[in-house]
């Protein structure tokens, strides 16, 4: 089986699906010769041409409603953000058209794209190469946002995405890219949209998080597991909206206590809208008041690196933070 | 010779060109009765575009070409098939309405059956949306081209520039028409931009730019075929800026009196291009007492049964509410 790294399984999914639907292209700032500025589409465009792996003009705006346009004529484009800070031009084109396509047009028209777009930090990417960004799309029904955790779902999600027929934010966290790597045994696995994933069982503490952070709850876990024999339930999210909220009240109800992690600032985070169904739903089994865990609130990740440090979530942070939950 | 043989029209489609104009006209107009009687809410206009609106969807292939119309285009639509009936349906906002079934407000139209992009409130997102028609119909070696329109307000917009420029970048089969009627709600021409032509900003992407009299029909239909055969024969994308004026106020919920002073409206009225096109058809004897006469009278009774039939249509049921959100 070989071993593929996170970037690889993104640029090997949307070969695939390249190769098995004729109307899926990507549009995208250095898309085509170069192959993306992270080397994600690296070799498609020879594959594939000019005409299918689209260098477009500076303009995030007009690569979403390009792409937009394109799906409603019945194609299936993959529209690449550069980064995920740079996808604010392109925001009322995904809240007011993508995601309202189907339903102001009472399911006439339909806009199957996908939308990629790397997010996170710890790259020395600075305020504007860093930020988590999901939050301002988790409140549009019309929308499916995910954010994959592994090589594996980073394939699986991705072909997913593609061959959804409404509009799927995909955000790729871009230290990932090169640290995570797995055999992927499954070459044709689709993973649902809208179904979180239970990575390991345990009965002390649950912890829910999504995108980087599952990896580094992995490890942290792992830790606790060997060192103080503190059995973590560890679910990922996989699909941040619309949550799948049958998996998290029933991970929390498992355990009574619950650790929400996220890299994005903690104010009106994916984990705000978390920790709000638990409140509606699993007050009775908690023992513990629910534990937040996420970036500072200061406006995005500073460059100088003991700044950044202090930002970003980490293994050492979350292995704190569970610790302290499960000695409460 | 005349104008429209000139341009290889027969008398046929001129008139049919006027009865979809005055049908325009009309159910505005019927509208606006409507929403001061308390019977609809809310009314956005035509009156004043018509002729441009309907002599451009003309010069396209109705059968194939794609449109994203804006909220004025009542011509547009109308001249691409959309019924009286539909767009009654879609100012009661009832169930029925193809346009949403009722869940947009007037003058958001959408037909998939007709090539016609469901289009939204913020002004101008329409335009990437059609240079990616566009950008579909070059993949695909379908000849079918996309025509978007917008306001000269609009024109301003982010989406503009970037819709174009994409779209002159990749030399795609676009028509992108700007009809200029002079405001931009209370906002003047002058005020919104300080080039002399909406036209002139087509030199800075590179494609045809052209400005035509929004009142003349044939300048129009001209503009717009020369632009389609153009787009069809891969020489890229043209910005056509129409000429006229809103003779209304911008919607049943403006009072243009409180910016524009009614002697300008008059005068504009009386270069209303529906009085020159009707004098046009009648002094080469192609409009005639008699066939005007059963044209309004058509016309008035469509739009009576359209309106008897809209008001009496149910609206959505509340258990529709969570269709559409995905599939």
């Amino acid at each position: 089986m070989p071993v593929v790294s996170y970037i690889e399984a993104i640029k090997t999914a949307m070969e695939e699906e390249m190769e098995r639907d004729e109307r899926v292209f990507v549009l995208g700032e250095d898309v085509g010769k170069r192959g993306g500025v992270f080397r994600a589409t690296e070799g498609l465009y020879e594959r594939f041409g000019a005409k299918r792996v689209i260098d477009t003009p500076l303009a995030e705006s007009a690569i979403a409603g390009v792409g937009i346009g394109a799906a409603m004529y019945g194609m299936i484009p993959i529209a690449e953000m550069q980064f995920a800070d740079f996808i604010l031009p392109a925001v009322n084109q995904i809240i007011s058209e993508a995601a309202k396509i189907r339903y102001r047009s009472n399911n006439d028209w339909t806009c199957p794209i996908t939308i990629r777009a790397p997010y996170g930090g710890g790259v020395h990417g600075a305020l504007y190469h860093s930020q988590s960004i999901e939050a301002i799309f988790a409140n549009q029904p019309g929308l499916k946002i995910v954010m994959p955790s592994s090589p594996r779902d980073a394939k699986g999600l991705l072909k997913a995405a593609i061959r959804d027929p409404d509009p799927v934010l995909y955000f790729e966290h871009k230290k990932a890219y090169r640290l995570l790597k797995e055999e992927i045994d499954n070459n044709e696995e689709v993973i649902e949209i809208g179904k979180a994933n239970l990575i390991q069982e345990g009965t002390d503490i649950t912890v829910i998080t999504y995108g980087l952070c599952v990896h580094y709850a992995k490890e942290a876990a792992k830790e606790l597991a060997e060192e103080q024999g503190i059995e973590v339930n560890l679910l990922d999210l996989r699909t941040i909206y619309p949550l799948d909220q049958e998996a998290i009240i029933n991970a929390v109800n498992k355990t009574g206590k619950v650790l929400l992690i996220t890299e994005d600032n903690k104010e009106g985070s994916i984990i705000s809208e978390v920790s709000a169904i638990i409140g509606e739903h699993c007050l009775f089994e908690l023992d513990a008041p629910i534990k937040r865990l996420a970036g500072p609130n200061v406006p995005a990740m500073p460059y100088a690196p003991t700044l950044e440090k202090a930002f970003m979530v980490n293994q050492d942070k979350i292995k704190q933070a569970m610790l302290e939950l499960a000695l409460f | 010779m005349t104008k429209h043989t000139e341009l290889g029209l027969s008398e046929e489609e001129v008139l049919d060109m006027y009865r979809i104009m005055l049908t325009a006209r009309r159910v505005d107009e019927r509208m606006w009765l409507l929403n001061r009687a308390g019977k609809i809410p809310f009314v956005v206009s035509c009156q004043g575009q018509e002729v441009q609106q309907v002599a451009a969807s003309f010069a396209l292939n109705r059968e194939k070409d794609y449109t994203a119309p804006y909220y004025r285009d009542v011509g547009v639509v109308l001249a691409l098939g959309m019924s009286i009936k539909e767009l009654m349906l879609q100012a009661f906002a009832k169930a029925e309405d193809p346009n949403s079934g009722g869940r947009q407000m007037p003058g958001h139209f959408g037909s998939r059956k007709l090539r016609m992009l469901t289009g939204s409130s913020p002004v101008t997102t329409q335009v990437p949306h059609a240079v990616g028609v566009g950008l579909a119909c070059q993949m695909n070696n379908d000849d079918a081209i996309a025509f978007v329109t917008l306001g000269e307000g609009s024109s301003n917009q982010g989406d503009f520039h970037e819709g174009a420029n994409f779209a002159a970048v990749h030399k795609l089969p676009v028509i992108i028409m700007v009809e200029n009627n002079q405001y931009a709600i209370s906002v003047a021409l002058n005020e919104q931009v300080a080039c002399e032509k909406i036209s002139d900003r087509a030199i800075g992407y590179g494609m045809h730019g052209e400005t035509v009299d929004g009142n003349d029909p044939f300048a129009v239909y001209r503009s717009v075929k020369q632009a389609a055969d153009r787009a069809r024969e891969g020489s890229g994308p043209t910005l056509i800026e129409a000429v006229s004026y809103r003779l209304t106020p911008h919607s049943s919920d403006d009072d243009d009196r409180t910016y524009r002073s009614e002697e300008e409206v008059k005068q504009a009225k009386e270069k209303d291009g529906l009085i020159s096109f009707r004098e046009y058809l009648i002094a080469h004897n192609i409009l005639t007492e008699e066939n005007e006469k059963e044209m309004e009278q058509t016309i008035k009774s469509l739009i009576d049964e359209a309106t008897d039939y809209a008001d009496a249509a149910p609206y959505a049921s509340p258990d529709t509410l969570f269709d559409g959100v995905y599939q």
